[in-house]
């Protein structure tokens, strides 16, 4: 019977259908609660971000000192800080400057490590020790420190803090896609395409990279949220956003001061970057576990069984 | 064209530096120690020896996937040990290999129809709406099925998996193809399926095989000339009828006796040679012929002097230099 | 009476697809100083029925119940986990196909043979010591007394699995369950370790379940066959019963499939096609899909176990006497 069926069925297709890879990866993707909700929650904060001026209900960086530090009301959804302004309208503009840094980081820490890494994995030899040697130099300073020290020589500014951020991530996420690189470059998939001619960049960007994927995800996700932490400490020190501009770190470094008075102050932002940074783990993992071919659904599953 | 052989392998050496100790270089690890052998197309070339004698980095060098320390290769009378890297692609065309597990040479995350139109795509065949229609052909040629395309490898049996392989290597239209224990990983009643596909294509497409296996049985079956390896050594080649029986060096003997044969009464009646011990390192083979140490008529001359090849016949050698005192041997095995 | 009692094994396992019954209705019987071999493709459920006298199964998702499981005078299946921990190791032991993975790599191969000794047998210090190198010895591990005192790795693969059967002797069980045991070694270590498990059923009258897809390893060494397909036993017998008489159509296609060194045969005969998904119910012969000499019963009922002759047994509509051949004896 189930012979029958999948003979009709390769008549009636003629031809096999392309991949479709993305399409599965993306159904997988929300078959996951966790990653959906996450990624809900992404995309609502970024829409946030975009249409700050439309949606926010005050300006946010307008003092009205006779509206200073009230609780949570009809009027400041989430209640004032210290200058009288809304803490509401403060964190949809804040997610501007937060996501951002959390995005372009993660972007320049992945253009600079990456390559490093593959290049270093695959390649080997004294290229490897040069690059290696490098990066190890790089490891050995205190992340934090090693940020100040740049935005120190660059100059305070936001646009510093996210270079800075990305050369204090690039190196470990080199070393992880090296030792991954190292790893996926002694499979027989890759003996096998490396035998059937194929170049060292079709090699290493299309078998190589795509199976290393997964690691790089999690790391991404969290240098994410590394970053929209660390630019709260930037922030802090100085050397960030500087005021008035609304960033979720700077706002939680400065509400700190009245966290027995206005504990809402204090609350506000740091569960604001917490859903972030769960969001954003939550999507992380789902990536990991969509971007497997292993663990797609699809309508052969059921007729595996029955032919050969 | 030249009148040459196909394929012909001179004196092909492999040696790997071993791992240093305290006291310095570790000397070298000599996996393939000499191998000379010639291979026409249509025919098959059976490479048997324990794992560490060096038959699989032989077929390896052979496509360059290692580089050989010296020797040479001549395809058509060409010595690819000679060109350069950016030139080999064209060799590649020339000469495939599938492996022992078939399901870890496919990349997990591509489908089948990407594997093998992959293929096709490096060497710009078949370009346009034409490769998709090649793949199905290929697919068919292997006895897979278009549906076959969507499925990604984790997707396939351990014998759809090597088909898959095979069909791939097949993509490019090799004259060649060396098949590194390709059915070692599947179970006996699809073991069979794989080399009837194997002797199948390799009619119609005219194809040399070097068919590396530890398994005897298999081998009788699919070669038509054996090479028995040692130690980085041929240390008996023949063609099949000769080796499976009337092999001269007292190795070949020994592993033809350890095979068992599916027949009770047959198992019951033979006289093995159960061979001492383990193989030893490659990285410091004994003195004069390596085989001594296990070897059942050793002499004490055979420490003194590294073995020649002998002529027995025409298309038969070994190197034993008491290949009288081995045939005596065979009288009781 | 017999060593060990096999009555309608069924072994399941609860899966996100269903129900698979990897083991459904095994019977069989052991007697002591006998070899059994368990021959069969992967996923026959040879190894889930060697797995399930043991009580490895992890219950759940594992569910094993049977008639009747009892071990010398045991009853398997109302055992508790202590009893059982002490029968494995001691009166049951079993090697695996891969020794790198049964044997702790941090740990001297002395140390894990003399703990087995101190906690099965009781032995102090240095009778543990003496008899780990006596074992040593016995499956032929040169230098015994100076090997106790190296690792795992420093092994070869035969060496290991050498090691392997040291332990599993060490307490002197009445069954070795050896499962695909040579299988990842060279024909040459092959011949060693099969000389090796002969010499010790002969000597120490050991009963030996043999599990292998090596047809020829079975000949050679087995009293007996229980040939294996989806999870039933297709077919029992003495080896020469079953190599020279075999009666059920999937033995036909495995011998006919299988090469011989001692023969350039014709073209390998196929068996076509894949085992059935024992997630299915089976409601007729569960070969019948692949069988090559199937005839119209066979769509009809489920063949049972028919004797054939005394100690010979299988369940086939077909007559496959045209199929026998005399042994070479």
């Amino acid at each position: 019977m189930a012979d029958l069926a999948a003979t009709r069925l390769s008549d009636k297709e003629d031809d096999f259908r392309p991949a479709g890879g993305l399409q599965l990866a993306a159904r997988q993707l929300l078959r996951n609660p966790a990653a959906t909700i996450g990624f809900a929650v992404l995309t609502l904060m970024v829409l946030a971000a975009i249409f700050a001026p439309l949606i926010s209900p005050h300006n946010p960086i307008q003092i009205k000192l006779s509206a200073k530090l009230q609780p949570p009301s009809a009027v400041y959804w989430l209640g004032t800080d210290h200058f009288g302004r809304d803490v509401v309208s403060r964190l949809i503009y804040g997610a501007r400057v937060s996501l951002s840094v959390g995005l372009l980081v993660i972007l320049f820490s992945f253009s600079l490590g990456v390559p490093i890494g593959v290049l270093s994995g695959y390649v080997g030899g004294r290229l490897d020790a040069t690059l290696m040697r490098l990066v190890d130099a790089f490891l050995t300073f205190p992340p934090l420190l090693l940020a100040v020290a740049i935005v120190g020589l660059l100059g305070p500014d936001i646009q510093n803090v996210m270079i800075a951020l990305g050369v204090v991530q690039a190196p470990v996420l080199a070393r992880l896609v090296r030792a991954s690189t190292l790893a996926a470059r002694e499979e027989t998939y890759v003996t096998a395409v490396r035998a059937l001619g194929a170049s060292p960049t079709r090699i290493i960007v299309g078998h190589v990279l795509r199976n290393v994927l997964s690691p790089i995800v999690v790391q991404l996700t969290i240098g994410f949220s590394a970053a929209v932490v660390s630019e709260a400490s930037l922030s802090f020190l100085g050397l960030g956003t500087q005021p008035p501009q609304p960033s979720w770190g700077r706002d939680l470094a400065e509400a700190r001061r009245f966290m027995t008075d206005a504990p809402w102050l204090f609350l506000a932002p740091t569960l604001t970057i917490m859903l972030a940074v769960l969001s954003i783990n939550f999507v992380g993992d789902g990536l990991r576990d969509a971007l497997d071919p292993r663990s797609w659904v699809t309508r052969r599953r059921a007729t595996q069984e029955a032919d050969d | 064209m030249t009148a040459g052989p196909f394929i012909e392998v001179k004196d092909l050496k492999v040696h790997f530096p071993a791992p240093k100790n305290l006291f310095g270089s570790g000397g070298a690890i000599k996996a393939v120690d000499g191998v000379s052998f010639t291979l026409e197309r249509g025919r098959t070339l059976g490479l048997v020896g324990e794992s560490g004698c060096g038959k699989s980095t032989t077929g390896y060098s052979i496509l360059r996937l290692i580089e050989p320390t010296s020797g040479q290769i001549l395809i058509e009378g060409q010595d690819i040990l000679q060109l350069p890297q950016s030139q080999l692609r064209p060799l590649r065309r020339r000469m495939q290999i599938i492996f022992q597990d078939a399901g870890a040479s496919l990349d997990p995350r591509m489908p089948v129809g990407d594997l093998i139109s992959e293929a096709l795509e490096i060497h710009g065949l078949w370009p346009g709406a034409d490769r998709r229609r090649r793949v199905r052909k290929l697919l068919d040629l292997v006895g897979l099925s278009t549906q076959h395309a969507e499925r990604y490898p984790h997707e396939l049996s351990g014998g759809q998996a090597q088909r898959v392989a095979i069909c791939r290597a097949l993509a490019v239209e090799p004259q060649l193809i060396v098949c590194d224990e390709p059915v070692s990983a599947l179970d006996v009643s699809v073991q069979a399926q794989i080399v009837n596909l194997l002797q199948d294509l390799q009619k119609e497409l005219n194809l040399a095989y070097i068919f590396i296996s530890h398994d005897l049985s298999v081998v009788r079956h699919v070669s038509d000339e054996i090479a028995v390896m040692y130690l980085g050594r041929i240390v008996e080649k023949a063609d099949r009828k000769r080796i499976f029986e009337g092999a001269a060096h007292p190795y070949s003997r020994s592993l033809l006796s350890a095979v068992s044969i599916p027949d009770p009464d047959v198992e019951q009646r033979r006289r093995r040679i159960i061979l001492s011990g383990d193989l030893p390192s490659p990285a410091n083979p004994p003195s004069g012929c390596r085989f001594r140490t296990r070897c059942p008529i050793v002499e004490e001359d055979c420490a003194l002097h590294d073995p020649p090849t002998r002529l027995l016949e025409p298309t038969h050698g070994a190197a034993c230099l008491h290949i009288q005192k081995s045939q005596e041997l065979l009288k009781w095995t | 009476m017999a060593l060990l009692e096999v009555e309608n094994l069924r072994t399941r396992f609860a899966t996100d697809r269903g129900v698979v019954r990897a083991v459904d209705g095994v019977s069989f019987t052991l007697e002591q100083g006998e070899v059994l071999g368990l021959v069969g493709e992967s996923g026959s459920g040879k190894s889930v029925t060697s797995l399930s006298l043991m009580r490895l199964i992890r219950e759940p998702p594992g569910k094993i119940e049977a008639d009747k499981l009892v071990f010398d005078g045991v009853d398997l299946l109302k055992a508790s986990e202590s009893t059982m921990s002490s029968l494995r190791g001691g009166k049951m032991a079993m090697i695996f196909q891969d020794p790198m993975r049964s044997l702790n790599p941090v740990l001297t191969v002395g140390r894990q043979l003399t703990e087995t000794l101190r906690r099965h047998l009781r032995l102090d210090g240095d009778a543990a010591r003496r008899r780990a190198i006596e074992l040593l010895e016995m499956v032929g591990i040169p230098l015994a007394e100076k090997r106790l005192n190296s690792y795992p790795h420093q092994f070869s693969g035969g060496m290991r699995q050498r090691v392997m059967i040291a332990i599993a002797l060490s307490c002197n069980p009445r069954l070795l369950i050896a499962d695909e045991a040579t299988t990842a070694l060279d024909v040459t270590i092959q011949a060693q370790i099969v000389d090796l498990v002969k010499r010790l059923t002969r000597d120490l009258g050991t009963a030996v379940i043999w599990i292998s897809h090596d047809l020829g390893l079975v000949a050679g060494l087995c009293n007996r066959v229980n040939v294996m397909y989806a999870g039933r036993i297709a077919e029992t017998g003495s080896v020469r019963d079953v190599f020279y008489r075999p009666s059920h159509g999937y033995t036909v296609g495995l011998i006919g499939c299988t090469p011989r060194v001692d023969r350039v045969g014709a073209p390998l005969t196929l068996i076509e096609g894949r085992p059935p998904d024992l997630i299915r119910p089976i409601s007729l012969c569960p070969f019948l899909p692949r069988c090559a000499v199937a005839i119209d019963a066979c769509n009809k009922t489920m063949p049972a176990m028919n004797t054939i002759e005394a100690g010979h047994a299988a369940r086939c509509h077909a007559d496959l006497s045209v199929f026998h051949q005399k042994g070479a004896a």
